[in-house]
């Protein structure tokens, strides 16, 4: 069995977001982390090898520094990693990624009992789009929200965590699963993975690599590719601190009606 | 001359910095006020595999280098001296020299156990009249066919009432001086070992100490630790090792203790503004930095050496000389930038300032370091 990991690396956003004059991000002005949800998908692959001995290979689409990231997820005990990268596919939108990672997973190979495991969504982009649409690339099933991940034989039982309760749903393998961060607590690396970390395979797969695929043509990938267009990115203002009124009384909502007529608001 | 971590010292600079932020110093305050041993913390050190990362993998251990094992001890140190402790007697005290002078049996049998096997090991040489002056230790080991008869106690032994295995040092043949001192390796569970009193100390609360006693106890002859005789030099060669983890855990005291003043002087505000725009605080950190990075290249410098096998004496003791010293100035100085806050169990200087006095003392007191540093120059 392979668990194959998507994962990306996302400026840190609890410090300011730097933006260019196109509107994209100008991620080399920002400090980077793994994004936090892939963590917890990371978590679960590695959770499932400690049980069944699987294989864990985690992948990624960036600039040649997102390597130190993959790095890290070796040194938590992922197995091996690849790195999809190459100045075609810069500026990809969440459907060209997609087609990209699709394209990358099909050339790592996807077995029947293999799962592949997503963040539910990024905190940069914020989309929820692009596990969802590498399952529709590859044709097969996802489940997505993952807050409990149970594996059985040739197929896997996931508990969704939607917003008015549970959902438990059994699927077959191959299949694909988004996660989120109730699923469980992401290890730290350990000091014997990080000393394994850099004699560990990491393979970067460039346009040259995946060329041949039919999901990768000029047309669908990269900047010219993406059908989305960022018009403006900007640091939202602080909000002010909000104001708590005590009690459930005639006088308390005499006051909030006070306060809120006084702003205008009703 | 690269003054740069490498990748993967990097890297675990990264992941102790991460396990301290969420598993140490949320615990650390609680733990001094309790004086309680961090259990699940230093389990989950085993799990991470922190504790033995010295020990090669053929023994089950990380194959960590010496610079990595400085910078372990000095990211646990930043929030938890006590952690730091813990960590730096099990690396450096008693795998140091099981790893450097054990058999090939002996490496076999307790390393495994010193990492993977979660047990936790001690270094036990200071008597009540034998601190400083290690050599006038009344313990003896008597060989009695196949085994020593091990009688006498030994004190103020770091990791004393939770430790499972001891690299303790005792006298084979009294007449002889440092030349009658053997090393021996003990197991907790040998008939006549026992746990004498539990000490109460001013800081380092949550590190246990405790005063260990032999009445009669047998150590089989294959525990050995070294040659018979050559104990004292073994003693010796582990200190020098121990010292580059004290002044790691100093270090680490003494950027704790900066961190918290700096947080604190930026929201203080008096006469108007926030006492880190007075030039007098500004000049203070600007020392305290030069300090923190002059201890930092000279701990790591120690480090490396010990790693490439050079001679590492004098570094060693430089290193903790400075550090431990520097530990003790800066959390002074951070106490009094916090004012009475800083003299308050609401704030965590005061503990800083109290853990960070026995650096000064331990694995060879300030002028133990510069005995040794002065003998290696003139």
């Amino acid at each position: 069995m392979k668990i194959i990991v998507c994962v990306k690396q996302v400026p840190d956003t609890s410090g300011k977001v730097a933006v260019n004059p196109d509107g994209t991000l100008n991620r080399a002005s920002m400090p980077t982390i793994t994004n936090p949800d892939d963590m917890n998908a990371v978590e679960a692959a590695l959770a499932l090898k400690d049980n069944t001995g699987a294989e864990v290979v985690v992948v990624t689409m960036g600039p040649p520094p997102a390597e130190g990231m993959l790095r890290e997820l070796l040194a938590m005990g992922a197995d091996r990693a690849v790195l999809v990268s190459g100045r075609e596919f810069g500026g990809s939108d969440t459907y060209a990624t997609s087609q990209i990672l699709a394209a990358a997973i099909k050339k790592i190979g996807i077995d029947k009992d293999d799962v592949i495991f997503c963040g539910r969504q990024a905190i940069d982009g914020d989309t929820a789009q692009v596990g969802p649409q590498i399952a529709e690339k590859l044709e097969i099933p996802q489940v997505s929200y993952a807050a409990d991940i149970k594996k059985d034989g040739n197929s896997i039982t996931v508990k969704r965590m939607l917003e008015d309760g549970f959902m438990e749903i059994k699927v077959q393998t191959p299949c694909l699963v988004t996660c989120i961060k109730e699923l469980n607590e992401p290890r730290y690396m350990s000091i014997g993975g990080i000393m394994d970390a850099y004699s560990k395979e990491m393979q970067v797969f460039d346009y040259e690599t995946l060329k041949d695929d039919p999901l990768i043509d000029p047309s669908t990938i990269g900047l010219k590719g993406s059908p989305t267009n960022i018009f403006k990115s900007f640091t939202p203002p602080q909000k002010g601190a909000g104001m708590m009124l005590e009690g459930a009384d005639k006088n308390t909502c005499a006051k909030l009606a006070g306060i809120l007529a006084e702003k205008h608001i009703i | 001359m690269d003054f740069n971590l490498t990748k993967e010292q990097a890297m675990v600079q990264k992941m102790m910095h991460d396990f301290t932020e969420n598993e140490v110093k949320p615990i650390a305050a609680e733990t001094d006020r309790t004086s309680e041993y961090p259990a699940e913390t230093i389990d989950k050190l085993f799990r991470y595999g922190v504790m033995g990362m010295g020990i090669p993998k053929e023994y089950g251990g990380a194959g960590a280098d010496d610079v990595s094992c400085a910078i372990a001890i000095e990211e646990l140190s930043k929030y938890c001296a006590s952690t730091g402790d813990i960590v730096a007697t099990h690396n450096g005290l008693c795998v140091g020299p099981i790893l450097a002078k054990g058999t090939p049996e002996q490496k076999a049998k307790y390393l495994p156990m010193l990492c993977s096997g979660k047990k936790v090991g001690a270094f036990a040489l200071t008597e009540p009249n034998a601190g400083s002056d290690a050599s006038k230790g009344t313990t003896t080991a008597i060989l009695d066919g196949d085994h020593y008869v091990m009688n006498g106690s030994k004190i103020f032994i770091t990791n004393g009432y939770v430790a499972d295995i001891f690299v303790v040092f005792a006298m084979t043949d009294p007449s002889k001086g440092t030349k009658g001192i053997s090393a021996f390796i003990v197991e907790k569970d040998f008939p006549g070992f026992s746990i004498g009193k539990h000490e109460e100390k001013m800081g380092l609360h949550g590190s246990p100490t405790a005063e260990i006693v032999f009445t009669d106890c047998i150590v089989p002859k294959e525990n050995l630790l070294g040659v018979e005789g050559k104990g004292f030099g073994i003693a010796m060669a582990t200190l020098d090792g121990g010292r580059i983890g004290i002044a790691a855990q100093a270090l680490g005291i003494a950027e704790g203790a900066m961190a918290e003043a700096m947080e604190f002087t930026k929201s203080r505000v008096q006469f108007g503004k926030p006492i880190n725009k007075f030039q007098n605080t500004q000049f203070k950190f600007a020392d305290m930095e030069v300090a923190i990075n002059a201890g930092k290249y000279l701990t790591y410098a120690a480090a490396s050496k010990k790693g490439e096998g050079k001679r590492f004496t004098k570094d060693a003791a430089m290193a903790k000389l400075f550090c431990s010293e520097n530990a003790m100035k800066i959390t002074t100085e951070a106490v009094q930038m916090l004012g009475g806050y800083g003299y308050t169990k609401d704030y965590p200087v005061e503990r800083m300032m109290r853990d960070a006095k026995i650096t000064e003392i331990y694995e060879g007191t300030s002028e133990v370091q510069r005995i040794v540093i002065s003998s290696n120059i003139l």
